[in-house]
């Protein structure tokens, strides 16, 4: 039944205004089963991530930082030879401009010719330049950066870098935080009250602004921003692990391994690690996505993995100076991010859905 | 209501004094703070001379206490990089900051509450749906990714407006939208949930019952009570405005603080990031209690509790 | 259990002015899987000052009768399907969305079951009952708050200028359900319907509440129509009941008569269910089996795979509504003439319970 209340027309009007519900509904109900599945998304991350990271020395036509710089800035291969017309000044403000400075330099490397008006066979001011701008090529599909690299072999290692490290942050972070959350519900007292203040503050304050303190203070590398982001997760799980170890600490087979002798330890590993495990793992993966979009902005913002290591947001950040230029260094490791977190987080919603559905709220 | 003001000015101290606590102790991991200006060339003479005047030749605790004090009398220390004391630095630069984050956090306010109780007041409907396709895209991708699309979009392809730098509000239009994006997707999705709840129940029954037209029933019964779930997040909003300040200024070239701790960042200027970080911290932990109150107002339950 | 409030002597304020008749109404809700015949095909009237219980089990359609009444029917999955309902000689599911609002509150109301949830936590009472009494009267805000003091005053909250500012939150169930009541009545509707309005109050509660609803009733010549599940309530507050069935009223007529002489074997089960103190009944009766789903309901007899004297007829077709006296109806074959089974009269012994 549905939830939302309206006033009603008389019997006739309803009937009309019935039909035109139904048929929204449906358009609704293929996007929400859409949403609801997870085989588009899972698909989505076999072809984007877990593929490339797995394959990309076989499937990547070139290495991640071989250079090519006579085919620097190649653009797709389905964009075709441009055309590009420039007019000579004194000092160059657009892109239709070149200042007259540069004339020669262009003229001489080849690819420009000159529209000479004056016909004095000399580049003057108002003169135009014409340059060719090549096409792309199969051999690069998705062009290549500043210094001739090839954006999509550097997208297909750089799954393998997003992926490597979101799930060695996760894993530690998992692991930090489980264990602190076992150990506070356990101990109780003091422990607990020490963890889940700091769990608070922690949950409390901006991520990044930690973490950029912390590289700021260690210095950037792989190690410190696997580092740096499971430092920024452990106390989500230790929050949730913790509720979930008090309740099951309550139940009567805790007590009764108690009286078998068990020792505080191996009730943990034993006993209530097992049951809290499920909730863990639909937190790993709700995370996932969070964890690329912080690796991808520190790297973006020079604090992570940096260049010239294949990371999508170095990718980004690269084709950020040449963005009027080269719009294909920048949007395609964006949107390779855009995507994999999307299907990451239809996935964790679908999984948790099935697995853990308190999780809702966390 | 004045316990109530009082206890959470005395919760956000605390927190204050932990996160001073954490910085001044980053500071201390991050190893000598005389590492970064001294080269090896610097005589022992000068090394101790500069320790002593800087007080790292006292144990820690007083070093922190000396470290509070210059905080609290605004003395926040002197920038490396640029040779100037961080509180003037952080005085020319903050202004375009919380400028740029109003005006985030007013697109926020604009454009989600409404769409999001339309989106439940429709519920079903294509406004509704396609309401969701953003809310979870919008949840996918990171701020920096927004920012360089839209700049490309309607910067570099359309030409409609200035890509990067600080002017009037043609220039405050694709920063803002870049760093309310993720806050407008988050809030309409919580403003819509609630705004769900709040229509489900019996008051708003009632009013329907006493004869009240139904927009005054959603923007006067349902928009206060649905407003109370998207507010208790405001924390979170904070922190995405923070965190994407960063990102957006860096991008887009606006001269705020963001763009300062960057750059102060790559050049390894630690007085000048402790400076920021703690500062931020102050603007957040305060607004939260700003915050907090206004709650407290919006739901009378609280302030009485 | 003998109270101060006793059933009203129904010459008292009843006059034969019909205020409110229900024709053949059905209210269907519509899901993906089936379709809930929520309330399916009833006709009742309700005279001035008049009180009509509505009796039945959870889930058979009362609130959704209620909900109806006021064209408030959740949308878009319910929707009323076809019937009449006449109130003040204008049948209100002719009138537009806009005409409704005039309607409601004015010429009808609802009193709800929870008092808990159905005021507003973030308005204070005064905001919420000026609210309610500004659809009927445009005036300036003290004349306004005078009024707020008088509707709280007539519904027995002591100190009325003090309690205006009071968020909900401050206020004790029963007199959270006194301010509903004076909300719903702030437009001085002829008919109220108070949907299970002592439920979720405490006992000693309940009898006041009750009793301030008779009081209001005599003073103004009130139409209520009071939904519940409590035969002991109806055989308080009510002029004629209504027993509802499975989207149906099975039978429906003055109190006196239904509880000297129920016809249908389920009124008679009903009332045999409830425990009576001046009587030793070893144990409580029971009715076996559950109500049919309203998404899935039987051909014939609504009650007859529960009914212990069905015969095949019942299984087979709906059966007509027979009527005996003084508008004490009910649909029931055995009723009929040409009836084979057990005769009416030999079903469980009715109780002989008077007025």
């Amino acid at each position: 039944m549905a939830v939302q209340a309206n006033a009603p027309g008389g019997p006739i009007s309803d009937a009309a205004a019935g039909q035109s519900a139904e048929r929204r509904v449906s358009v609704s109900k293929v996007w929400e089963e859409l949403r609801r599945s997870p085989i588009i998304p899972l698909l989505i991350l076999i072809i984007f991530l877990i593929g490339p990271a797995i394959f990309a020395n076989v499937v990547a036509p070139h290495g991640p930082v071989d250079n090519h710089l006579d085919k620097a800035k190649l653009p797709p291969a389905w964009v075709g030879d441009q055309r590009m017309e420039q007019v000579i000044v004194q000092r160059a403000r657009a892109d239709s401009e070149v200042s007259i400075n540069n004339v020669k330099h262009l003229l001489a490397s080849g690819g420009a010719t000159l529209v000479d008006v004056d016909g004095n066979g000399e580049a003057n001011l108002g003169d135009s330049l014409v340059t060719v701008i090549p096409g792309g090529s199969m051999e690069f599909p998705l062009g290549t950066d500043k210094l001739g690299r090839g954006v999509l072999s550097r997208l297909l290692h750089g799954a393998r870098v997003s992926l490597m490290v979101s799930c060695l942050a996760i894993l530690l972070g998992g692991f930090l935080g489980t264990s602190l959350g076992m150990l506070a519900a356990f101990r109780g007292g003091l422990v607990d009250g020490i963890v889940m203040r700091i769990v608070d503050i922690k949950l409390a304050f901006p991520s990044i602004l930690l973490a950029l303190t912390l590289v700021a203070a260690v210095g950037s590398g792989y190690v410190t921003v696997i580092a740096v982001i499971a430092l920024l997760l452990w106390a989500r799980y230790a929050r949730v692990v913790r509720g979930d170890a008090l309740a099951i600490k309550q139940r009567d087979f805790i007590d009764r391994a108690r009286v078998a002798g068990a020792t505080n330890m191996r009730i943990m590993l034993k006993h209530i690690f097992p049951n809290v495990f499920n909730t863990v793992i639909v937190l790993a993966t709700l995370e996932v996505g969070h964890v690329i979009i912080l690796e991808a902005t520190l790297s973006y913002l020079g604090a992570g993995i940096q260049p010239p290591a294949p990371a999508w947001g170095v990718m980004a950040a690269d084709g950020r100076e040449l963005i009027t230029s080269a719009w294909w260094i920048f949007l395609f490791p964006c949107l390779a991010i855009v995507l994999t977190v999307l299907s990451m987080n239809l996935l964790g919603d679908w999984l948790r859905d099935r697995l853990d559905p308190r999780l809702r709220n966390v | 209501m004045q316990r109530f003001i009082i206890l959470r000015l005395l919760q956000g101290l605390l927190a204050v004094f932990v996160i001073s606590l954490i910085v001044f102790a980053l500071s201390r991991v991050a190893g000598d703070p005389l590492a970064a200006i001294l080269d090896d060339e610097s005589g022992k003479e000068q090394i101790e001379l500069l320790r002593k005047q800087w007080g790292l030749d006292q144990p820690l605790h007083i070093q922190y206490l000396t470290y509070m004090r210059r905080l609290l009398t605004g003395d926040l220390g002197t920038s490396f990089k640029w040779d100037r004391p961080v509180a003037e630095l952080i005085a020319e630069k903050l202004p375009a900051t919380i400028q740029l984050s109003a005006f985030a956090l007013i697109i926020t306010g604009v454009i989600a509450f409404p769409i999001g109780v339309l989106s439940a007041v429709k519920k079903d409907s294509w406004f509704d749906t396609g309401g969701k396709m953003f809310a979870i895209l919008g949840q996918s991708a990171p701020t920096f990714a927004v920012g360089l699309i839209l700049m490309w979009i309607f910067a570099v392809q359309l030409g409609w407006l200035p890509t990067s730098g600080k002017g009037g509000l043609r220039y405050m239009l694709l920063p803002g939208f870049a760093l309310g994006y993720y806050n407008v997707a988050a809030i309409m999705r919580l403003t819509r949930s609630s705004m769900l709840d709040v229509l489900d129940t019996e008051y708003v029954k009632l009013a329907r019952i006493k004869g009240i037209p139904e927009w005054r029933i959603v923007w006067k019964h349902c928009f206060r009570n649905a407003l109370i779930v998207p507010l208790t997040y405001f924390s979170l909003i904070l922190a995405v405005l923070i965190t994407g300040s960063v990102v957006i200024e860096t991008i887009f070239a606006w001269p705020g603080i963001g763009q300062l701790v960057i750059q102060a960042i790559v050049s390894k200027d630690h007085i000048t990031v402790q400076a920021i970080v703690m500062l931020f911290a102050l603007l957040y932990i305060g607004i939260n209690i700003v915050t907090d109150i206004v709650y407290a107002y919006v739901d009378p339950r609280i302030r009485y509790s | 259990m003998t109270t101060t409030v006793q059933q009203t002597d129904s010459a008292v304020e009843t006059n034969d002015e019909v205020i409110l008749a229900v024709n053949d109404l059905r209210t269907y809700i519509f899901t993906r899987a089936a379709t809930v015949k929520a309330v399916d095909g009833i006709s009742f009237s309700l005279r001035k000052g008049e009180t009509l219980g509505i009796v039945g089990e959870s889930g058979c359609g009362k609130t959704m009768t209620a909900l109806s009444l006021l064209r408030l029917v959740p949308r878009p999955a319910g929707r009323i399907v076809t019937g009449e309902i006449v109130l003040n000689g204008e049948d209100i599911l002719q009138k537009s969305e806009d005409e409704m609002r005039d309607v409601r509150g004015r010429q009808i109301s609802m009193i709800l079951q929870d008092p808990q949830t159905s005021l507003n936590p973030v308005f204070t009472i005064g905001n919420q009952l000026r609210e309610a009494l500004g659809i009927a009267h445009k005036e300036n805000k003290r004349s306004m708050l005078g009024r707020a003091v008088d509707a709280l005053r007539s519904v027995n909250v002591a100190a009325p200028e003090r309690r205006l500012d009071d968020y909900p939150h401050q206020m004790s169930g029963g007199m959270k359900q006194r301010v509903v009541g004076a909300i719903a009545m702030s437009c001085e509707p002829g008919v109220i319907i108070a949907d299970e309005p002592t439920t979720a109050l405490d006992v000693t509660i309940q009898l006041q509440y009750l009793r301030l609803l008779k009081e209001i009733q005599a003073n103004t010549g009130l139409g209520i129509i009071f939904i519940t599940h409590d035969f002991g309530v109806v055989a308080r507050m009510c002029d004629r009941v209504a027993v509802m069935y499975a989207g149906r009223i099975i039978e429906q007529g003055e109190v006196r008569d239904i509880f000297n002489a129920p016809a249908h074997p389920y009124t008679q089960a009903l009332i045999n269910s409830v425990p009576k103190l001046e009587q030793r009944v070893g144990r409580l009766y029971q009715i076996d089996g559950q109500p049919p789903l309203l998404s899935n309901l039987p051909e014939g007899c609504r009650f007859a795979p529960r009914c212990a004297y069905a015969s095949d007829q019942c299984l087979e077709s709906y059966p007509q509504s027979y009527h005996m006296k003084d508008g004490h109806y009910a649909d029931c074959w055995a009723l009929d003439p040409a009836w084979q089974g057990t005769p009416i009269a030999e079903f469980i012994a009715p109780t002989g319970r008077t007025g």
